[in-house]
């Protein structure tokens, strides 16, 4: 069995002598005696490091991933390349064992990672203001309708069917805490209906909320969606994919006054879902509204410039009920894997994987609507994810595609009635040409057994998936 | 006693902005490979942006460069002993970043098919089944995000099962040593707050506690052992005061490394508690994430646990069990977040569960009792006996709180000089003015993982620091010396803030 602790039975002597007592039993006595457990924890006896490497690598077997399937599978988070220099960063002592940064003298590398990564989150949200992360995208969400509560003393809030349906849960589960209701906003030809949602804003909306490019993958026209929440005096909350934001307009030049989201596609693995982080950019009037950490620069007894955690009296520690936020622990580490990933794509690489996203898309796009029974679910403009329709069961479909290694893609009927025949594609920079053409040939050949067509041989697994 | 010898990097701070040059690059991008169209023609010129965002510019050997040195500015576990109290700062097994890191575990899409996900999902179901085990607690749910998520799913939890019994009830009561997440989560979940005071042993105080439990009460959040470190010997009829009236009782888990395989929160009679995986359970801290915290919750409670839930299936025709995502939970609380939770730390403390065993857990918390009667003993000597007085003075479970107030009073030191002058001799300081009832408050917490030699050096550091005081006050009141930054002005930081890089 494996043991992190280091202390001889003569330590223990000398450090019960010091104590005090004769035995460590004797320190428990505190417990009452109905309340100790008083028999062992029924859980396996411990194991050497190589016996927990190889259990927990017999179960990594027992999964699916990227590669060993081809993964078209999106849907908020995203199978990019993670470049060498995050994991080396990220795995660095000093960044991955420290707390929270209370003590600025001896924690000035995480204090500066977190002001250089609210910098690039304005940058890319062109909002004033960032924190240094939240736990993710959802529940990000659910903190600016807290925010907005707060903000506007309403309690309405007008939500898009765009919006994650992840998202729309996790704002529905907090609102039930605070009090707010949620009205929803459905789609029209795969964008915001923006008739039902200028019908739906009104004097008592605390808040609208958009995602931009929507679940469904398209670019909204967030500025046009945006003019009922000015109007009313409501908050504009647009929740972004970080990737796509080296060429869509930034929701802070559209109106919006938080801008927040996922940050998984910046420098965090797929993880199963997690541990990645949510970022959350407001205008200059919310700073002090904001959520979760936020570094700031200032100078020390001798002049020296340094960063510290700025406006704490936001936060729990200081200002316990009337914080601004309950966060204590947040995702830290996987923002500064997000900012070394922003490094080094750099100002043109990021805007150039952007570009790339557009074409690789635009080309499965077409691509896939040549195949026998796919049709696009929208013809919305599009950056890195995209909507079909499929003319066979979406379940059974995606089924055939798995068996030749491929995750086609996320199926819409999930979450989305309406979509019962929808599929979800996403396209990183690691999807090749020659994926995505084995993708619409999988499906054609997918849909077409479903229907009866010709006979296919499924056990036929050569080609496909793997280039 | 020496202070550190080679202070950390003291070089200005340059951010990686100012590093930037044009025309610099690290990444380089794969060729499209398809016919290309302008960019106009697929999305409308309006949607675009005029100008890509100013990120640096900037070769890769750079950015390592850039990075290794701000490293090079943090302490950390890894370098140096970290007693911050109630964080439970033990090692982090590098066995645990390997199994994480695995691609089995790293690039599995969260909405994967169930069926391609089995590893994934029966390691979940086996962490929820030894969580529960050592909770006392049958039902778990791994989705929250960290103890303050957990916290808020415990509020949200007890607000759903009394709307489901027809009751709407207003006040949580939660004790004035706790934890500063505990009244914010109250709030969050639209409750009010009510302070319960604390007895001279270090418990709740049971009259003022009797006092405020009615039938409006919703519930009561506890840490057991509290802040103080000190086990509250009357749980059993403060779980029976707030039975009798319908209400939960919350357990904040961040103090569980003190009872591991010792006694357990259920059985307690705490009906919802969360555990901090990045505490008891080893996860990095990362420098203020990712963490998790997971909530284990008694029958009645389980009706109204966020979804999806694991669950295992038993097999049918001779075939094995089987694990799913469970999302057909009516009662359901809903989502608390996306997908499943944060399985990359689940995979880390399912690894430090399956490292250690049964009677390793126990022994971890055992090894963690001693170590902090041991340093709270070696700091009842000397000048830290007078100066720095125990709060409480009985055995403690796995931290202590001490109070610098004859310090401050004598020697004209803060609780912030004396941890500020620590620094200079590579300690990390205790969690300092908190808890709030203790007058200039230390809390010391040195985990199980420290050698006895880690903690006497700590006591010499405290001894030779009060000495040094009693003849050059000064010396601490302006400390640190040795750090990249000496003591900052966090009111500028705060009154007029800059919170991001200003870029030309």
């Amino acid at each position: 069995m494996t043991r992190y602790t280091s202390a001889t039975p003569d330590d223990r002597a000398e450090m019960l002598a010091a104590i005090g007592v004769d035995s460590v039993d004797e320190l428990f006595g505190q417990i009452p005696e109905p309340l100790r457990l008083g028999r062992p924890l029924a859980l396996p006896e411990g194991m050497s490091e190589a016996e927990v490497f190889e259990r927990l690598a017999a179960l990594a077997a027992r999964n699916a991933d990227a590669e060993e399937q081809v993964c078209f599978v999106g849907a908020g988070m995203y199978d990019h390349y993670v470049p060498a220099i995050v994991d080396a960063i990220t795995q660095r002592s000093e960044f991955l064992t420290p707390y929270t940064p209370y003590q600025p003298e001896i924690s000035q590398g995480g204090l500066q990672v977190m002001f250089e990564f609210q910098t690039a989150m304005s940058e890319l949200t062109g909002l004033p203001v960032s924190n240094a992360g939240l736990y993710e995208g959802p529940s990000s969400v659910a903190s600016a309708g807290y925010l907005a509560m707060a903000a506007t003393g309403r309690k309405r809030f007008v939500v898009s069917r765009g919006l994650h349906p992840h998202s729309r849960e996790t704002l529905a589960t907090y609102a039930v805490g605070y009090g707010a209701e949620l009205v929803e906003v459905g789609l029209r030809d795969g964008e915001t209906d923006a008739e039902a949602l200028t019908a739906a804003v009104d004097g008592e909306t605390a808040a609208v909320f958009l995602q931009n490019p929507n679940f469904l993958g398209a670019v909204e026209r967030v500025e046009a969606l945006g003019a009922a929440a000015k109007e009313h005096g409501a908050l504009l909350v647009v929740a972004v994919d970080p990737m796509t934001l080296g060429i869509l307009r930034p929701p802070g030049e559209c109106g919006a006054d938080i801008a927040l989201g996922e940050g998984q596609p910046l420098g965090n693995r797929l993880d199963f879902g997690g541990p990645s982080f949510g970022f959350f950019c407001a205008t200059q009037d919310q700073i002090r509204r904001m959520p979760g950490r936020i570094a700031g620069e200032t100078d020390d007894v001798d002049g020296r410039r340094g960063f510290v955690l700025a406006m704490q009296t936001r936060e729990q520690h200081i200002r316990r009920e009337k914080a601004t936020h309950n966060i204590c622990t947040a995702q830290a580490l996987n923002a500064l894997g997000a900012m070394v990933h922003l490094a080094w794509l750099g100002r043109e690489g990021f805007r150039e994987l952007g570009e790339l996203l557009v074409q690789r898309t635009a080309y499965a796009r077409e691509r896939l609507a040549a195949v026998e029974g796919v049709e696009p679910l929208h013809e919305a403009p599009v950056v890195r994810e995209f909507a079909v329709r499929l003319d066979a069961p979406v379940d059974r479909v995606l089924e055939r595609c798995a068996e030749r290694g491929i995750a086609a893609g996320y199926p819409l009927g999930r979450e989305y009635p309406e979509y019962e025949d929808g599929l979800l594609v996403a396209i990183t920079e690691r999807r090749t040409k020659a994926q995505i053409d084995d993708l619409a040939e999988a499906l054609g050949a997918a849909i077409a057994a479903e229907r009866g067509e010709f006979p296919v041989d499924m056990t036929d697994k050569s080609p496909q998936g793997i280039s | 006693m020496a202070e550190v010898e080679t202070p950390m990097q003291r070089e200005r701070a340059t951010t990686i902005y100012e590093k930037s040059k044009t025309g610099r690059r690290a990444a380089v991008l794969p060729a499209a490979e398809v016919p290309e169209r302008p960019l106009e023609e697929l999305i409308p010129a309006e949607l675009l942006r005029s100008e890509p965002p100013r990120l640096p510019e900037i070769a890769e050997p750079e950015i390592v460069r850039h990075y290794n040195k701000l490293s090079r500015r943090n302490f950390d576990l890894d370098t140096g002993f970290y007693p911050l109290g109630s964080c439970t700062m033990k090692h982090n097994p590098r066995l645990n970043e390997r199994v994480a890191a695995l691609p089995g575990h790293a690039r599995l899409h969260p909405a994967q098919d169930p069926k391609r996900a089995q590893g994934a999902l029966g390691l979940m179901w086996l962490l929820q089944e030894s969580l529960g085990e050592i909770c006392g607690l049958p039902h778990v749910s791994l989705q929250p995000s960290a103890g303050s998520h957990g916290e808020l799913a415990g509020l949200l939890l007890t607000r759903a099962y009394h709307a489901d019994r027809g009751e709407e009830r207003s006040k949580v009561l939660a004790p004035d040593t706790s934890h500063g997440t505990n009244p914010a989560s109250v709030t969050m979940a639209g409750y009010e707050v009510v302070k319960v005071a604390t007895n001279e042993r270090g418990g709740v105080e049971m009259d003022d506690l009797r006092a405020k439990v009615d039938g409006d009460v919703a519930c009561l959040m506890l840490t057991n052992p509290n802040t103080l470190g000190l086990f509250d010997e009357n749980i059993a009829e403060i779980a029976a005061l707030i039975h009798e009236v319908g209400g939960t009782l919350y357990y904040d888990g961040a103090n569980l490394n003190a009872v591991m395989g010792h006694s357990r929160p259920g059985d307690m009679g705490f009906d919802i508690v969360h555990v901090n995986l990045h505490k008891s359970f080893s996860q990095p801290h990362g420098g203020g994430g990712p963490g998790a915290g997971p909530i284990a919750v008694s029958e009645r409670i389980e009706p109204f646990l966020p979804r999806p839930q694991v669950v295992r299936r038993e097999g049918d025709n001779g075939n094995g069990p089987s694990f799913d995502l469970d999302f057909e939970r009516p009662k359901s609380i809903g989502r608390l977040r996306g997908f499943q939770g944060n399985f990359g730390v689940f995979v880390r403390s399912y690894a430090y569960i399956l490292s250690l065993g049964a009677d390793g857990l126990a022994e971890a918390s055992e090894t963690a009792v001693l170590n902090a009667n041991y340093l709270k003993a070696r700091l009842a000597e000397g000048r830290a006996g007078d100066r720095l007085p125990i709060a409480f003075d009985r055995h403690c479970m796995h931290e202590f709180v001490l109070s610098g107030k004859p310090m401050k009073k004598e020697l004209g030191l803060a609780t912030l000089d004396l941890a500020k002058r620590l620094l200079d001799f590579g300690f990390h300081p205790p969690t300092v003015y908190f808890p709030l009832l203790v007058e200039e408050a230390l809390m010391i917490e040195p985990t199980e993982t420290e050698t006895k030699e880690s903690l006497d050096a700590f006591a010499d550091a405290v001894e030779g620091i009060l000495a040094e005081a009693e003849d050059d006050p000064e010396r601490a009141k302006q400390a640190p010396y040795t750090t990249p930054v000496r003591r900052l002005d966090e009111v500028k930081a705060t009154r007029r803030p800059v919170v991001r890089q200003q870029l030309s």
